[in-house]
């Protein structure tokens, strides 16, 4: 693809954004790795590109500028701030060899303020406006209501705290539900490791970082697992609808509200939708015709944490045009404070190849 | 002339000459011991190309040799899609090693892959830095474990005497190549259950390269003609 086209489309989706009121903020290529690949997940980690300074230790090529942007977000303390950025990310290509492994993204963030919801739609409707009427499809979902029907289970802590950690990862999410549930029995090993009175007493002698004691407590975790009570049948029925759920926005609070019924957990987070669905209204989002899908999300970035947001050209397998989510967690980890944050990128390249086709 | 490349010493070129041997195709290394040319008797148009084992597949993908032999962990681990530059011809029933995920023994409550993710959750939180896997085959341990679910965890790099890395406290598990355990046993370390990422052995492929000339394509139906395949 030309490159001049590209950079007077990424000047004028950058314009667009600043007449948004964005101020213009700047990154480096070069981000020392070790902070930032350890907020991401591995599939991120995997596909960066590393090299190393001999002053400065091992250096990554910005896979991404979230990262970046959140920590000069926390220097400057503005509230509510408005950023926007220009820039090449790089990411290897291992599984799909024919797509990019570097190309320009072009950012919207709004961070702080008090108002979520009409944040989250600034952010989607902002977005929809400097795509102009590309013919795309917006797909949307909200991590945020799953991670409160999670932390709203009748179980364990432990156990909720290890769905909530594999939220991004469907498969493991579900070999964990189908075992808290009862539906597939324990392994073998451990229901033999735990028939025996003290299963450290002539254990192996121990090698490596990994102690006895740390060793001891997760004995102790699996006993009490054991004893719980399974969840039940019914709340992970209600999970499943969540997970499940395909229908226009509206279609998707009812029944989100339904749920909340007999899963009162969920209730501020079904709020906060609905409150999201009016802020985008107000903006001029055809809200009935948005479409909503209860896992949405969940195999992309593993930082988004609540509203989640992707707009696809029609045809074709190509990523999408436009992505981005509310991810305040990540900002918790970043910061000593909890900072609001919710943004999205555009893709200048993918907006031409669209372009080209209409 | 069609490329034959195979491994250019040890056991596993031996047993490679022993199996086309069979199969009425001799394979020889032509002038001194230490030269890295050969020979080929029972076919024509084949040129025999010695390569060291973890280059085989990088050649095949690019076209600079139209067949190969080497594991078939090295050709998942070296190529990126692999199915889509090389086709398996057929394995070859030698040469066998299993990739593995092995943690200490004194792990006694680590057994599967859903343990070392619970392990991994729990360590990170301990010693606040990711649990290490030292392993050389990069690829198929991170796809492996993407696919299983599997979080919190760091690849480190390892070429050599992987599993000493436990002890000297630069790794908490590996994964590695393992034929009898044996090693593995010496060391302290036991397979997950589970684990098994991938079961390697001695394969033939091809190039999936367009390029193969009228010519080479002749040759090689008479070669998988004479090899019986």
């Amino acid at each position: 693809m030309n490159g001049r086209a590209i950079q007077a489309e990424t000047d004028r989706l950058s314009a667009c954004f600043a007449k948004a009121g964005a101020q213009t903020v700047y990154t480096d290529v070069l981000q020392p790795a070790d902070t930032l690949l350890d907020l991401y997940g591995e599939d991120i980690r995997g596909r960066s590109y590393l090299t190393s300074d001999p002053a400065l230790g091992e250096m990554v090529l910005r896979p991404d500028f979230t990262v970046p942007v959140v920590q000069m977000h926390m220097q400057s303390h503005a509230n509510p701030a408005r950023y926007t950025y220009a820039g090449r990310v790089f990411r290897k290509q291992d599984v799909n060899p024919g797509r990019a492994t570097e190309f320009v993204q072009v950012g919207f963030e709004i961070m702080g303020g008090d108002d979520p919801a009409a944040a989250e739609a600034e952010v989607f409707a902002t977005i929809r406006a400097a795509l102009g009427d590309l013919p795309l499809r917006a797909a949307t979902g909200d991590i945020g209501v799953l991670m409160a029907a999670v932390r709203g289970l009748r179980t364990t802590q432990a156990r909720k705290d290890a769905l909530m950690r594999h939220i991004w990862r469907p498969r493991r999410f579900r070999a964990l539900l189908d075992r808290f549930g009862g539906r597939t029995p324990p392994p073998a090993s451990r229901t033999a490791l735990l028939a025996l009175a003290d299963p450290l007493d002539g254990a192996p002698a121990l090698a490596g970082v990994r102690t006895r004691a740390e060793i001891a407590a997760r004995i102790a975790s699996l006993r009490e697992d054991a004893a719980a009570a399974p969840i039940s049948a019914s709340e992970i029925a209600l999970l499943d609808v969540i997970l499940d759920l395909r229908a226009t926005a509206p279609q998707a609070l009812g029944r989100l509200r339904d749920i909340a019924i007999d899963m009162p957990a969920i209730e501020p987070a079904v709020t906060r939708m609905h409150a999201r669905l009016n802020a985008l209204h107000l903006r001029g989002i055809d809200v009935d015709a948005l479409e909503f899908e209860g896992s949405y999300g969940r195999t992309s970035l593993e930082y988004y944490d609540g509203f989640v947001f992707g707009f696809y050209a029609a045809e074709g397998h190509q990523p999408p045009v436009a992505t981005g989510g509310r991810y305040d967690a990540l900002t918790a980890r970043l910061g000593d404070t909890d900072v609001p944050a919710v943004g999205g990128v555009i893709r200048p390249d993918l907006v031409l190849a669209v372009r080209g086709q209409m | 002339m069609l490329k034959l490349g195979v491994p250019s010493k040890g056991r596993l070129m031996e047993k490679t000459f022993q199996w086309f041997g069979k199969r009425g195709v001799t394979l020889r290394k032509s002038g001194s011991d230490r030269e890295y040319a050969g020979a080929v008797d029972g076919i024509d148009g084949v040129d025999l190309v010695l390569l060291s084992a973890g280059e085989i597949p990088r050649e095949l993908a690019a076209g600079r040799i139209q067949l190969g032999v080497t594991g078939s962990d090295l050709v998942r681990e070296k190529l990126a899609n692999w199915e889509s530059t090389v086709r398996q011809v057929t394995p070859m029933g030698f040469g066998g090693a299993d990739l593995i995920i092995a943690v200490p023994t004194g792990w006694v409550d680590v057994d599967t892959v859903d343990d070392l993710d619970a392990v991994a959750a729990a360590f990170r939180a301990t010693h606040g830095h990711r649990l290490r896997i030292a392993t050389k085959y990069h690829r198929l341990v991170r796809e492996f474990l993407a696919r299983e679910g599997v979080a919190d965890y760091a690849l480190v790099d390892s070429q050599g005497a992987t599993e000493g890395t436990i002890k000297n406290e630069t790794a908490e598990a590996i994964a590695d190549i393992t034929s009898t355990g044996e090693t593995l046993r010496a060391n302290g370390l036991k397979i997950l259950s589970d684990g098994m990422i991938h079961a390697s052995q001695a394969t033939l492929f091809r190039s999936s390269r367009s390029g193969w000339t009228m010519a080479q394509r002749d040759t090689f139906r008479a070669l998988e003609h004479t090899l019986g395949l």
